[in-house]
């Protein structure tokens, strides 16, 4: 057997890892979000998009949307450890599979052309509520919400019509009727 | 209209209010009011350090052997930055501390001004939770949540982040409001239901053992007693993490010692084979595990921590137990008391096979050494320092190294709050600052660092507050002229390339002694080992024990890395005996 020159013990088998989304309810306070982003960054946790705002301005509560994939272990670690940090006040987690949320990004695309190459543009966006936020003769400005993976078909589909520069939030989330995240 | 006070006037107040006695600390250009200051308030001693390193140790070595929150003032830039270590040490290890740090005045806070760092976002990982404090007014709450949350749940270090302008600055002062709950995070979460199901396992048990960490410590005395209660109740075999040792006494025949890479043979085979384990505020870490997927592999798992992440964060268990130490075990043996009738008797009897079974282990003796009459034997030194010192109430602390596991291994503690040693962090040089932190906890109480010649090296410079305050601690190096630890890994995986692991020009301990104005003591020889160390302990005032100890001495046994606990290295006495075995092999 090979022997190990370390003092600690060599990775063993891994399981299989899932993207799961977090929504983190914290005090709206200095240095919260590095506090959050730290623990994923310190503990070796992976992000893979974020999003940000206050949501209750009265009881100074934002809301933290963070995606990330992870074994169900680590998906475990990640939610305890969050709920550990002191201005967290709840962490709800779920699986993107998981038919009883949505979660929606937003992204701006600038497309530079002669017209009827932006008709094509917007053409191409009309699955996605595409919004045009600002126009020239020469250009615009298209809003459009979408899933991650849907955006990143568009933002291919559009390079050869003449798009320039894309702007893209973190993902979003919602459950579906009348309940909220417990 | 109610008197304002400043800053630095409501630092003390706060530190009044939380019955805080004693402060470590070194000042400094961002905290000289807060200095300034401390003359008012006579029922508050600081102790002034020689490194804010040490004011951390010294900090923690006190809050660990008294239960009460360490406290520790620094100034800002490296003060702060010095700290870091000492909080990193704490944060792994558990251990209560609240530090003040100095910071430039906010209005200079950004600008890179002289003794600026950012001490908040430096800390941010190695602290429970840290504040900068922009608002006066804001001031005696933080203070006040500091430190319920360095003291409840898990406990850790916190820093508050105080700038100058701040300390000046005057307003109200606000006491410490009623139990407020921190964001809903509650730390005993378990039901009667978990409590039952625990029982029932306990009494199918046939290969039990009850694993017991720091969090017996943490949770006070009355968890001690409970745990003593409970392996009473069911005549359980039970060993113990490095940071758990003292919960249960150490010469109890139900003891099996401690488990873990420098485990002893039993304690860590009863782990391997157990049918039943039970972890009592431990963590599953990767010194005692050995490897993962062989760990333990025929039990069921129980956890009981007050921390719901150390759950399933390692090792998954069959049942976990959420809360409180003290107030888990008692609701357990209640229980167990409850069902008495007939119990607690079928249940050893249950186990008689299995208690053979660690006797046969036992017998291998796996803390076996051979002794020599011309040098002194490293665990003979530590086994002479227990015998001469176990009938008085001795505080034992101890740096990072062999010489740290030869004490947790040969030195025997009956009480709870006596061991104080760096386990999760292993910082070497924190044996010295701590014993001067127990010192102060415990005037009149015998403190002893057991140490290794280059660690103690590392904060050597306190000995210097320990002759200020008139701090009686005795400084017991096993003095082997190199890194021992590395030596013996060097030696075992890396084909005994000593690299760099040799200490030349060691300073002459003696002369050092001298020049800190403590005595000193030196022994090279065992004749007179048992004599010196008499004369340190009879010595009422600080000392440095310079014991010259056989240099190639390794520490066994040990589980080597990758391996599980059933495949050990044992000590010289098997290694002669599998040697001879092989060479007899060969000849037929």
């Amino acid at each position: 057997m090979p022997k190990s020159k370390s003092a600690y013990s060599v990775p063993t088998k891994k399981q299989k890892s899932d993207t799961y989304i977090f929504v983190v309810w914290v005090d709206n306070e200095a240095g919260v979000l590095a506090r959050v982003v730290g623990l994923f960054s310190g503990r070796g946790y992976n992000i893979e998009s974020l999003a940000v705002a206050e949501v209750d301005a009265v009881k100074n509560i934002s809301r933290i949307t963070i995606v990330t994939t992870g074994t169900p272990q680590v998906i475990d670690q990640i939610r305890l450890q969050l709920t550990k940090l002191v201005p967290v006040h709840k962490v709800a987690e779920f699986k993107r599979e998981d038919k009883d949320v949505i979660f929606k990004e937003m992204a701006l695309f600038k497309v530079v052309g002669k017209r009827n190459k932006i008709e094509k543009c917007l053409n191409a966006c009309k699955k996605f509520n595409p919004v045009i936020l600002d126009e020239t003769k020469s250009s615009a400005v298209i809003q459009i919400t979408a899933l991650r993976r849907e955006i990143d078909v568009m933002n291919k589909k559009l390079k050869p019509l003449g798009l320039i520069s894309t702007s893209r939030t973190g993902a979003v989330a919602m459950t579906r009727g009348a309940k909220i995240f417990n | 209209m109610p008197k304002l006070l400043t800053g630095a006037e409501i630092v003390f107040k706060c530190l009044e209010d939380q019955k805080v006695e004693h402060i470590f600390g070194y000042p400094g250009g961002a905290v000289l009011p807060i200095y300034d200051e401390l003359k008012n308030h006579p029922s508050i001693k600081h102790i002034l350090v020689r490194h804010e390193q040490g004011a951390g140790h010294a900090a923690e070595g006190y809050a660990r052997s008294s239960g009460k929150p360490g406290v520790v003032l620094v100034t800002s830039g490296p003060g702060a930055t010095n700290v870091v270590t000492a909080l990193t040490d704490a944060y792994m290890d558990s251990v209560p501390l609240v530090c003040i740090s100095g910071q430039v005045p906010t209005h200079l806070i950004g600008t890179d001004a002289f003794q600026e760092c950012d001490t908040t976002g430096i800390t941010r990982p190695c602290t429970k939770h840290n504040w900068l404090v922009k608002d006066i007014n804001d001031l005696s709450k933080v203070i006040h949540e500091a430190f319920r949350v360095a003291t409840t749940g898990r406990p850790g270090p916190v820093l508050i982040d105080i700038p100058k302008d701040i300390q000046f600055a005057k307003t109200k002062y606000k006491k410490p409001n009623k139990e407020k709950s921190l964001n809903g995070k509650s730390h005993n979460k378990f039901s009667q239901d978990q409590i039952d199901e625990l029982v029932k396992l306990l009494s199918k048990a046939k290969k039990p053992i009850i694993y017991s960490g720091g969090g017996v410590i943490n949770s006070g005395p009355k968890a001690s007693q409970a745990l003593r209660e409970f392996v009473e109740l069911t005549g359980f075999p039970i060993t113990s993490t490095l940071q758990g040792l003292g919960a249960y006494p150490g010469d109890d025949n139900q003891f099996l010692g401690m488990l873990g890479m420098h485990g002893t043979y039993e304690a860590n085979n009863a782990m391997h084979d157990c049918d039943l384990l039970i972890n009592i505020g431990a963590r599953f870490d990767d010194r005692i595990t050995g490897k993962i997927d062989e760990f333990s592999p025929n039990s069921k798992k129980v956890h009981i921590d007050i921390d719901p992440s150390s759950i399933n964060k390692i090792i998954k268990v069959d049942l976990a137990i959420v809360g409180d130490v003290t107030s888990v075990i008692s609701k357990i043996n209640k229980k167990i008391a409850k069902r008495k009738n007939g119990h607690s008797k079928s249940n050893k009897s249950n186990i008689a096979k299995w208690w053979e079974q660690i006797e046969k282990w036992r017998e291998k003796d796996s803390l076996n050494f051979i002794n020599s009459d011309e040098s002194i034997k490293p665990q003979h030194a530590v086994q002479r320092l227990y015998e001469l010192t176990k009938n008085k109430d001795t505080y034992v602390t101890t740096e990072v190294g062999q010489h740290q596991m030869w004490a947790a291994q040969h030195y025997k503690f009956n009480k709870p709050n006596r061991w104080m040693t760096s386990g999760g962090l292993g910082t070497m040089g924190y044996g010295l600052p701590a014993a001067v932190g127990v010192q102060i906890a415990h005037p009149e109480k015998l403190v002893i660092d057991i140490a290794g010649e280059a660690s103690v090296l590392m904060t050597m410079q306190e000995m210097s507050t320990a002759v200020q305050y008139n701090l009686p601690i005795k400084i017991f190096i096993l003095n082997n002229q190199y890194m021992g630890m590395v030596r013996q890994w060097q030696e075992l995986l890396h084909e005994k390339n000593y690299s760099e692991s040799y200490s030349e020009a060691l300073p002459d301990f003696m002369k050092m002694a001298e020049a800190y104005g403590c005595k000193g003591i030196k022994a090279d020889r065992p004749s007179e080992l048992d004599d010196k160390i008499q004369e340190m302990i009879d010595y009422d005032g600080p000392v440095i024990f310079d014991c010259h100890v056989d240099p190639n001495e390794n520490c066994f046994p040990m589980i080597p890395s990758g391996k599980p606990h059933n495949q050990m290295i044992l000590g010289p006495n098997e290694q002669e005996e599998n040697k001879i075995k092989g060479k007899g092999k060969a000849l037929v």
